[in-house]
């Protein structure tokens, strides 16, 4: 929140200097006054009983009267700023509310749903599902739409955006907008589990052109998997052992082959979590993966995007990220690269 | 050990040991006692093992956070170690001390021989025993809860919290609160019936005002989170949905419910530190308190809004503009009459005779502290100023500016300017000044960065964090504090073994002080006083040392 990029986060900002202002001034009087009658009225040796005071009407009125017209300022700054930094704020919709129709939520340019511990990022026009990163034309005010599929979580990206909870139940919206490009840090704010920590997010601004480039790269479906050969226990052993299947190039030790990985990925029940646009991929519990590798992290922020740390990730996500939903699925090293031979297929 | 002295034989020293604690009577005394001044002394030392415990707590978190990506502890034990630190602190740490004061100190300073319920008495302290050992004993009974100390719900609801952790932490809540209810009827109780004659309620010490205050919020606030904490369970085991959204129950329901008692829960842990303060300054600035009036009714105007403004912890939920704006006036109206109080007791200080004993130094720091939590504590009721720093190590660093540098630095102030009251003895000043100094450096370097650190992005309750450019380097300052912070406890605690053993000898009176139970020896007889003086004024042992009662009429 230090160094605003949109307006809403400015004018959070501006009331906060502000604010700060005021604090400082009172923080000075007050420090100034206990540090000066420490030593002005150290006891000495010879000093005369003090004079008894049991005070001062007056003065009690001005202390009084003081902080309160220093409140009321900072209650009608809040008042003016609140607009500013929240623009087209309501209420939470309940859920089932607008199940029933009894509430009609607006439409939203971005919908966020916040599961243990990774943020599921939805562009519902453009028909985009991706994960713990929410790309942003700079400059133009996005609607997002705010959604929790477990507990509370709470959305926040300090240098575009006031925080706002993802609460089960409701549906709040934020206004997400970024005027420079560039990519902000975010997190999860609202203690949700175990690994609330690793529950990072970010925001990446692009100027309009590249925006709309992602948008499409986005959208285009995956090749579609190839089908394992029927059988599936010996077509196992059957894609595992490199005789049968060897790739048409040699690839370098501790590579694997992506076709290999495809196959895996519907053996293995990555399936039943995770889905694929384009595919018979279509598990819901976990992240979306059609452009998994154009990412720019692993986990909601615990691995930056790279060949060595998909194969950390995919040989046992409880040793990088204790506690989370996916579990180690007890693969072979060559499973393991082969699989994430297919994961950085998925650009 | 329990050697039984034949009558007429107990040896004379000049200091006695304890009150009532003989030789021959032992243990059982203790277990058996309805005596204030002995529960008083229970409740401090039970809770001041708690406070120890949750500082070790916060010193193993504070290891796990000297650098980024570390793997010192696991998520799981750190989120233990936060919910149980947070609860700890709270619930058996700061409130109990508070109540050990209380108790030990209320019917000394009305004149009074005990509390009205001498057993209830007895009870509420066992409650909190008992409560804060079934507590922790989920350590070893599947796993401590891990849900913060206000552990939202659907968080700990069955398909998210599946370990007994949160069962223990409802139970340990419902049962100290139980103590904490019966408590506050007994004070309130001992205080309308119990005042020595002459003590009218506009003569009575501030401390006392401080302590009638308080129950009061107690009887009131207990309740809530002790019927919070019954749904919890209900949920949990007989399959109610209160705050299950997925079945028509509701998760905001829950957080109004918690911070409806969480909020006055505040002021319960710092009105009575407010009480000390306003003992200790006069004391040692060798002049009554300024405004004695408005220092007491600024208490009750705090008691009625802190039950107003329970939703400014909820501005991150999305209750709209209406209920954003009401619960932010009515959060800034409560500084004005904390802010009273400090310029008060400033006003105390202010051509006094300033005596800077260790008590004095804890009570002036507190001055700046509390200003700091204070200032900070109205920044979040402007309302988008909260909407970027709840939730983040800046409402971390408010929370112990409040708690710690005010609550926990009052109580020390209390600690020093009464241990020779309830021992008898004087704790040693050269280690007092360590004390004080390194827990004064320690303090602020642990937390006052951490607002920074909130500042850039930093959520609370992460048990690591990614190394973002500064954040190590902030996180490692605030580490080396609470180290330093570790060394002025270790002195504080040997100070109070050395001085137990062979501290100097106390006296009545060793500081000056004019409430009554600078009256009676120290430690005061069973029944408090063989006489109690006449009590013309706020200062009864003023106006014995000044026969002609210069303030006899402002009573």
């Amino acid at each position: 929140m230090l160094d605003p990029v949109s307006p809403q986060a400015l004018a959070i900002s501006n009331i906060f200097n502000i604010t700060f202002a005021i604090s400082v001034a009172i923080f000075a009087l007050v420090t100034g006054v206990v540090v000066y009658a420490a030593f002005r009225y150290r006891s000495r040796p010879d000093a005369q009983p003090p004079r008894q005071v049991q005070g001062h009407t007056a003065l009690e009125i001005a202390w009084t009267a003081g902080p309160t017209l220093i409140m009321a300022f900072l209650f009608g700054t809040t008042v003016v700023g609140y607009g500013l930094a929240a623009p087209g704020y309501a209420p939470a919709y309940r859920t089932a509310d607008v199940a029933a129709g009894k509430q009609q939520p607006p439409q939203a340019d971005i919908v966020v749903v916040a599961h243990q511990w990774w943020w599921e990022v939805v562009y519902p026009q453009q028909a985009i599902t991706t994960a713990n990163e929410i790309h942003l034309p700079v400059g133009r005010p996005m609607r997002v739409r705010l959604e929790s599929d477990d507990v509370i979580h709470d959305l926040w990206i300090p240098r575009l955006s006031r925080k706002m909870d993802a609460t089960p139940g409701h549906i709040t919206y934020l206004t997400l907008q970024a005027d420079e490009p560039g990519t902000y840090y975010g997190a999860c704010a609202e203690y949700c589990g175990v690994e609330h920590a690793w529950m990072l997010i970010r925001a990446i601004a692009q100027p309009p052109a590249e925006f709309d480039a992602w948008v499409r790269e986005q959208s285009r479906p995956a090749p579609p998997l190839p089908t394992p050969p029927p059988g599936t226990p010996t077509a196992l052993a059957a894609a595992t052992t490199p005789a049968v299947a060897t790739p048409a190039v040699p690839l370098p030790p501790g590579r694997g082959d992506p076709v290999r990985g495809a196959i895996l990925f519907q053996q293995k029940t990555c399936i039943n979590c995770h889905a694929i646009n384009g595919t018979i991929a279509q598990g819901l519990a976990g992240p979306d993966l059609t452009h998994f590798a154009s990412r720019q992290t692993i986990g909601a922020g615990v691995l930056d995007m790279s060949h060595e740390n998909i194969v950390r990730w995919i040989a046992n996500p409880q040793a990088v990220k204790p506690g989370v939903h996916m579990p180690n699925m007890l693969l072979t090293e060559q499973e393991v690269n082969d699989l994430a031979a297919f994961m950085e297929s998925l650009k | 050990m329990a050697e039984i002295p034949l009558p007429g034989t107990r040896t004379i020293e000049v200091v006695e040991p304890l009150p009532a604690v003989t030789r021959a009577e032992g243990l059982f005394r203790w277990i058996a006692t309805v005596d204030h001044k002995q529960i008083g002394i229970l409740y401090l030392a039970t809770s001041f093992f708690f406070l120890l415990v949750g500082g070790v707590e916060a010193t193993l978190m504070r290891i796990q956070l000297a650098q980024p990506r570390n793997n010192f502890l696991s998520p799981e034990a750190y989120n233990q170690l936060f919910t149980m630190h947070g609860t700890t602190m709270i619930f058996l740490g700061i409130m109990p001390l508070l109540v050990g004061f209380m108790n030990y100190l209320v019917p000394l300073m009305i004149g009074a021989r005990d509390m009205a319920f001498p057993r209830l008495n007895a009870m509420s302290y066992w409650t909190l025993l008992f409560g804060g050992l079934l507590l922790y004993f989920s350590f070893i009974g599947g796993g401590a809860p891990d849900t913060g100390w206000f552990s939202y719900a659907p968080l700990s609801e069955r398909p998210y919290a599946t370990q007994p952790g949160v069962d223990y932490w409802a139970l340990g809540i419902l049962i100290t609160g139980m103590g904490s209810i019966a408590t506050s009827i007994n004070l309130i109780a001992t205080v309308a019936m119990f005042r020595a004659p002459g003590m009218t309620l506009r003569r009575m010490p501030l401390f006392v005002w401080m302590s009638v205050v308080n129950s009061f919020i107690i009887l009131f606030a207990m309740p809530i989170i002790a019927a919070t904490a019954i749904m919890v369970l209900i949920d949990r085991h007989l399959g109610a949905y209160f705050f299950r959204p997925e079945f028509g129950g509701s998760a905001t329901l829950y957080q109004h419910y918690f911070w409806g008692f969480g909020h006055p829960e505040v002021y319960i842990m710092i009105l009575p530190a407010f009480g000390i303060i306003s003992e200790v300054i006069p004391v040692f600035s060798r002049k009554t308190i300024f405004g004695y009036a408005f220092v007491a009714g600024s208490s009750v105007a705090i008691a009625f809004l802190s039950f107003a403004v329970w939703a400014h912890h909820m501005f991150a939920v999305g209750l709209g503009p209406a209920w954003d704006l009401i619960f932010g006036a009515a959060s800034m109206l409560i500084g004005i009459p904390t802010g009273v109080k400090i310029f008060n007791w400033m006003a105390t200080m202010w051509g006094g005779s300033i005596r800077f004993t260790t008590a004095m130094l804890f009570a002036a720091s507190f001055l700046v502290m509390f200003t700091i939590g204070g200032i900070t504590g109205v920044m979040f009721a402007v309302v988008p100023i909260d909407w970027q720093t709840t939730d983040s190590y800046f409402v971390v660093a408010h929370i112990h500016y409040v708690l710690n540098g005010g609550s926990l630095f009052a109580i020390f102030a209390g600690i020093y300017y009464w241990f020779p009251k309830i021992t008898g003895r004087l704790l040693s000043e050269r280690l007092g000044k360590w004390h004080f100094w390194l827990n004064f450096i320690g303090f602020n370097m642990t937390f006052f960065i951490q607002h920074v650190l909130g500042l850039e992005g930093m959520p609370r309750r992460v048990s690591t964090y990614p190394d973002m450019p500064g954040w190590g380097l902030m996180n490692l300052i605030s580490t080396i504090g609470q180290f330093i912070t570790v060394v002025a406890t270790l002195i504080f605690l040997w100070n109070l073994f050395v001085s137990l053993r062979r501290g100097q000898a106390a006296g009545n009176n060793p500081w000056g002080g004019w409430t009554l139970e600078w009256a009676t020896t120290s430690p005061p007889p069973v029944y408090n006083f063989n006489q109690v003086p006449p009590i013309r004024s706020r200062r009864p042992l003023w106006d014995l040392e000044h026969p002609p009662a210069p303030e006899a009429k402002s009573g």
